[in-house]
């Protein structure tokens, strides 16, 4: 038996909530008395043996270059095959978009029960429970398994990275994979920035900064912060921002440490992409604006006199 | 062309999140039900759009619930769709769904399955990619532009940070989300036509869910607000270092 983890990349590099991901694993093996081990899939830059440091015995490898390229459909057969030689009755995903594509397919090939989105570790004390996120963030649910083998994605910045000494042993694997059926025409990716849903730090700015023009503000705290930018829907629809840097309900959602919004009275449906954050600070000019209810700490005061204040103490606190 | 949306009934977004039954179940008072935003906004609207270019399309709707769900479905009906099918049942957990739209969706040899990329309430995000492997066929998640050019879709997917753009035969299965198409509101053609379109129920099959919610907790309030004056920026920015220890 073991707990078998998939290792997600990001432009050839492992992603942060892959480190996550094989942490919990580690903790869910100790927990239950087997050892965590990984799936990694595609061409790397990174040395698969450093996953022993969050705690996996065994990394298998399927590093061909024609594994690069994501689909679903072929990493659900690899991972399939590496779970059974790996012995795994638990699979971990990140419930970010390649997690979320897979798990589902697998779950239904190997029979065994899906939980997506969870926020804890499961309670094996009786049978084999996993509490997850619904609702958008609003409730969680306490998800009961009842299959032998459980296929579980991990919510990012919900169980955090437990670092250590250690080595993972690498094994080559060459699957004997179906053919791909989708072709990746494109891949277009920010290169070298941090993906926002993988950011530590957010600052997100909404129609209160009144235009395109004033998104300095933003982009100035974030680069004092070393954060990553968002914006609310008003803001993408409006074409100030792109698309994919929409946080909420029908944008993206997000749980960073920080989360600092400028200008966002902070509507439910803004809410339902950002409430899992750590700690919320709100700068409105609205005191009545009902973001102040779900936020930790807050100014009401004009944006364009509060932020590049708050950009000054951060570059001095930085020194 | 024949094309399957899958729609699914979901508290409304702004709907009040209460549990009973001892935080087993979910509260239902008071709660108003709409089409699942994404199965909405983005699956039908497309599937309307793609037959407004070839009348020759053929829509068939598709939804696991009980007769409860008969409003939404004709609301859905009323955007676009030619049929509808409902699958009589309470619905189970993903899988259970899922199995029961593969069901359907074998016997009617659809070209292209849509569903939104999560429903609101559950946020399983599954369903689409386990129709898909029921039925073996490829699947494309959380798209952003789906463009048809005969029997070869070109979607665009959205990932960590950045965008894929995918080729794919149909048929396939795609989750859609924000960009594939514009919401819109049904007129009064459509509502008036949607009474008398077929709206067909059928029995589920036997399938066994793997999972099962056993309770719901709600988040641990928030302390409340600490405010700053704008003049105490420095202050603010201590407290999340000393404080909060999150910078």
């Amino acid at each position: 038996m073991s707990v078998l983890v998939f290792i997600d990349q990001h432009d050839g590099h492992i992603k942060k909530s892959s480190f996550e991901a094989a942490s919990y694993a580690s903790k869910i093996a100790e927990q239950t008395g087997t050892q965590a081990e990984g799936i990694l899939i595609g061409k790397t830059n990174d040395d698969p043996a450093s996953l022993g440091k969050y705690g996996l015995k065994k990394v298998y490898v399927a590093g061909d270059d024609k594994y690069s390229q994501f689909d679903d459909g072929v990493y659900t057969g690899i991972i399939a095959e590496a779970a059974a030689q790996s012995g795994a009755n638990v699979i971990v995903f990140s419930n970010n978009f390649n997690g979320k594509a897979i798990a589902p397919r697998l779950s239904v090939r190997l029979k065994a029960g899906l939980v997506t989105g969870a926020v804890a570790l499961p309670d094996t004390s009786n049978g084999f429970v996993v509490k997850k996120s619904v609702f958008s963030g609003k409730a969680f649910a306490n998800v009961s398994v009842k299959t032998d083998t459980r296929v579980i994605t991990l919510n990012g910045n919900a169980y955090g990275v437990n670092e250590t000494e250690g080595s993972a042993e690498v094994v080559t694997i060459s699957p004997s994979t179906a053919e791909s059926k989708v072709k990746v025409k494109e891949v277009n990716v920010l290169k070298g920035e941090v993906p926002l849903s993988e950011a530590e730090i957010v600052v997100s700015g909404g129609r209160g900064l009144k235009g395109p023009e004033n998104w300095n503000l933003v982009t100035d705290l974030a680069a004092a912060l070393g954060a990553a930018t968002a914006c609310s829907r008003p803001v993408s629809d409006s074409g100030w921002r792109p698309h994919h840097e929409h946080v909420g309900q029908t944008g993206l959602a997000i749980a960073p440490n920080l989360y600092i919004a400028i200008g966002i009275s902070g509507a439910i449906q803004h809410l339902a992409g950002v409430n899992r954050s750590k700690v919320i600070v709100v700068i409105n000019k609205d005191p009545e604006a009902p973001f102040f209810k779900a936020a930790d700490y807050g100014i009401v005061g004009d944006a364009f006199e509060v932020v590049p204040k708050i950009t000054e103490a951060v570059k001095k606190l930085k020194g | 062309m024949k094309i399957l949306v899958c729609i699914s009934k979901t508290p409304d977004t702004t709907a009040k999140i209460a549990f009973t039954d001892n935080n087993t179940k979910f509260s239902e008072e008071g709660v108003q039900h709409i089409i699942n935003p994404y199965d909405e906004w983005y699956a039908l609207v497309r599937a309307v759009e793609l037959k407004e270019k070839d009348a020759s399309t053929i829509i068939h709707l598709i939804n696991v619930g009980d007769p409860s769900n008969d409003a939404i479905i004709r609301k859905a009906l009323a955007i676009g769709g030619d049929e509808a099918i409902r699958v009589n049942t309470t619905a189970g957990d993903d899988y259970y769904v899922a199995s029961q739209i593969a069901e359907i969706a074998k016997e009617g040899q659809y070209d292209l399955i849509l569903t939104g990329k999560e429903t609101i309430d559950y946020n399983g995000a599954s369903v689409g990619g386990m129709i898909a492997e029921f039925l073996q066929m490829p699947f494309i998640s959380f798209a952003t532009k789906f463009d048809l050019e005969g029997t070869t879709a070109t979607v665009t997917r959205e990932i960590e940070g950045g965008a894929e753009v995918n080729e794919v035969s149909l048929p396939v299965v795609v989750s859609c989300q924000q960009g594939v198409a514009e919401q819109r509101i049904p007129n009064m053609r459509g509502i008036m036509g949607a009474r008398t379109k077929p709206l067909k129920v059928v029995e589920p099959k036997d399938v066994a869910a793997l999972t099962e919610i056993q309770s719901f907790d709600l988040p641990a309030p928030k302390q409340g607000v600490k405010l700053f004056a704008p003049e105490q920026a420095e202050d603010l920015v201590k407290a999340l270092r000393d404080e909060a220890k999150v910078i």
